[in-house]
């Protein structure tokens, strides 16, 4: 059964011009610098790269990107449409400087329902590196210089660009700041399941036998688990007392838990195809301990396939963090990440009234097909002599 | 074939049996007796449980017992007389509970699984036999996309998309003047009316990645010596397709079932929420937050189960499709 990419069906030649000097380039090139030109040539997968970068960012300096405080209470903006970006001003003049427009509440009579209409009168324009709410950097630089905003006289005006919640929270700055927890759980989840993967695949194909019996049969019988009850279950079992951070913490272990089998599936069959390489075998009989054999000589030749894995597998967790928490079995308020966002969005009637309450999900829609995308073309890029 | 069959039921039975301890484990594993917490909850209620009522659960569950004895209780209780304890949330016996729920879940999964066949199957020869046209490409554009939304966000979409441009309700699987309604042919109208949504969600993942494998398996046979040697022999092409490789290349898609069919049951609990689908879901959901052990481990129990079978299923449907699997294992 082939699971190829799709690409895979095309044949894509690494040589791109004729000549001799191309040639002696690719025949000198070391394999990470072939994995990476057969990489750059995926150019959906190098797109996607580009997205996960600018979204890890975000997710690093999520204190100066947002605009605002995500924790800030507006009681007179409540379920605020986003608001757009306009580039002419309050005297109907265009200029070449973004900008919001006011806002001004009205009830309606007969539903009660508060509606905002834009104030046209009133503009409000937008400046880069300017000073807005306070905050710490990792709370620790303390600072008050955003990435943008409405620049310190306009301090009190509403700028929701994508909105504000049932609590008048801007939702531009709370999904910059789900982005840090979100993200991150995805690469400690993976990262803790890739050690049990490496350590018990490494086990079970370095040394075959009994230990390899022992732990495929714990994999299938994991496998052969119905997986979201089982987080379910486990997530349940956290004590509801436990301050965030250790529920951070559980939901990661839970996911990796849950999760490494694949991983170790893969690190499994590496390890029986090296095993038998005559290098290893050269290795061996020059009297390299097996420590050196496994790190120095086997490691190195399958690492590449094991970075195209773990890039399939964040997708996974992130999505897994969201689907616990969007059930509210995962992380709770005041944590802000995706999942808990959407929790906002359960009832269909509250998000056919304010459908900004959905772009959280937009957000981890366009991270996982970006992981998706930059897996295959990672995949494809793990074996340059390949084809 | 039979000594297969025999022989991978035996096997099933030791993993049935470590679903069983690690549902018991779940049920376990939250803190405090399950007693005192139903105990409290009855005194909130002003109830006053008796201690010697307390002392007749407490010996019925075995409670002052080792561990292993209370599963034996526990599993002697469901293999014997079908009885998975109470359920606290709800005060009567967890089996009055589940069978219709379970039911349900079963019916969608298999409904989504078998349109999910419908649609993979002919779309995937056809994105095969014209490899690089345009619908190929829309086809391997859709299915990028079915394997990268999440369900839920679908379903939160398309439940959006139908209540505000077509102001219909679609959550739950019938409308309220027929939820206990008598069957009749306006129930079964309604039930499908509701019904597209979970199928169609719930089956887009399983949709785009067995129209990959389909395409890609496909492609694999229709390159061999033999569907060129029909050609040049004058065979009808869509004979020649469908009566030969499509055939071969169903083979490694008989296996998926396996995961498959777990997976829309297992998968469809965050779906069911979403949707408030009478199914295992929302009860499962219910009884974890409300830390009702029995009903939760009984519902664990049973999903697992249906995951062992849906296994064992293609497990026989693989061997019996391939005659290699069913001789070269012996």
């Amino acid at each position: 059964m082939s699971e190829e990419p799709v690409q895979a069906a095309l044949p894509v030649p690494i040589e791109i011009e004729e000549g001799a000097e191309s040639e002696t380039r690719i025949h000198v090139a070391t394999p990470w610098q072939l994995m990476w030109w057969r990489f750059l040539r995926h150019r959906v997968a190098v797109v996607s790269a580009f997205v996960i970068a600018c979204f890890y960012l975000i997710a690093i300096f999520c204190e100066f990107i947002a605009p605002g405080d995500p924790e800030h209470i507006d009681g007179a903006h409540r379920y605020v449409p986003p608001q757009t970006i306009s580039f002419v001003d309050a005297h109907g003049r265009l200029t070449f400087h973004p900008g919001v427009y006011g806002l001004s509440p009205h009830r309606d009579p007969n539903t009660l329902r508060l509606t905002y209409t834009t104030d046209s009168t009133k503009w409000y324009p937008i400046y880069f590196f300017t000073q807005g709410p306070p905050y710490r950097l990792w709370g620790l630089i303390p600072s008050n210089l955003h990435l943008f905003g409405l620049g310190p006289e306009a301090q009190d005006q509403p700028f929701y660009l994508l909105g504000t919640d049932r609590l008048g929270r801007d939702m531009l700055s709370r999904i910059i700041y789900g982005a840090r927890i979100s993200l991150s759980i995805g690469l400690v989840g993976v990262a803790l399941s890739l050690l049990l993967g490496i350590i018990l695949g490494g086990i079970s194909g370095y040394y075959g036998g009994t230990p390899d019996l022992v732990i495929q049969r714990l994999i299938e019988f994991i496998r052969s688990m119905p997986t979201i009850p089982l987080w379910l279950a486990l997530a349940a079992a956290l004590p509801p007392k436990w301050p965030p951070e250790y529920v951070y913490f559980g939901i990661t272990v839970i996911l990796s838990l849950v999760g490494w089998t694949r991983l170790a599936r893969e690190v499994r069959g590496r390890f029986i195809a090296l095993r038998e390489e005559d290098f290893v075998l050269a290795a061996r009989l020059a009297g390299s301990s097996e420590w050196r054999i496994i790190w120095r000589h086997m490691v190195p030749s399958f690492l590449s396939h094991i970075i195209a894995v773990i890039t399939l597998a964040i997708p996974g967790m992130i999505l897994s963090e969201t689907s616990l928490s969007f059930l509210g079995l995962g992380l709770r308020p005041p944590v802000i990440s995706w999942g808990v966002l959407l929790q906002d969005a359960q009832n269909v009637q509250t998000v056919a009234l304010y459908p900004w309450l959905l772009l959280p999900g937009v957000a981890v829609v366009v991270v996982i097909l970006a992981f998706n995308f930059m897996g295959d073309g990672l995949r494809d890029a793990a074996d340059p002599y390949g084809r | 074939m039979l000594q297969y069959i025999v022989r991978r039921l035996i096997l099933a039975i030791p993993t049935l049996f470590a679903v069983s301890v690690l549902s018991f484990i779940l049920i376990q594993l939250p803190p405090g007796s399950f007693l005192d917490d139903y105990a409290a909850q009855l005194a909130q209620q002003g109830e006053e449980i008796s201690n010697q009522q307390l002392e007749r659960l407490k010996e019925a569950y075995g409670l002052d017992q080792p561990v292993y004895v209370q599963y034996y209780k526990w599993m002697k209780g469901i293999l014997t007389r079908g009885d998975f304890g109470l359920s606290f949330e709800w005060n009567m016996p967890v089996s009055q509970l589940i069978w219709d729920r379970m039911g349900w879940t079963l019916f969608l999964a298999v409904t989504t699984l078998l349109c999910t066949w419908l649609f993979a199957i002919p779309i995937g020869v056809y994105s095969a036999t014209h490899q690089y046209s345009k619908l190929d490409y829309l086809f391997t554009a859709l299915g990028f996309v079915g394997l990268g939304v999440p369900g839920f966000m679908l379903a939160l979409v398309l439940m959006w998309i139908a209540l505000s441009h077509f102001g219909m309700d679609v959550g739950g699987l019938f409308s309220d003047q027929f939820k206990s309604a008598p069957w009749s042919l306006a129930k079964v109208w309604d039930l499908i009316k509701h019904m597209w949504i979970p199928i169609l969600v719930g089956g887009s993942e399983g949709t785009a990645g067995l129209i990959r494998i389909m395409r890609a398996n496909l492609l694999d046979e229709l390159h061999k010596p033999y569907v060129q040697a029909a050609r040049a022999r004058g065979l009808d092409e869509r004979r020649l397709v469908w009566e030969y490789p499509a055939r071969v290349a169903l083979n490694p898609f008989v296996s998926s079932v396996g995961f498959a069919l777990p997976e829309l049951v297992s998968g469809g609990v965050i779906l069911s929420v979403v949707l408030s689908l009478p199914t295992a879901g929302p009860l499962l959901l219910n009884a974890l937050t409300a830390k009702d052990t029995y009903l939760a481990g009984a519902l664990i129990l049973l999903i697992g189960t249906l995951t062992v079978l849906g296994v064992l299923i293609s497990d026989i449907l693989l061997a019996w499709l391939d005659p290699r699997i069913r001789y070269g294992s012996r």
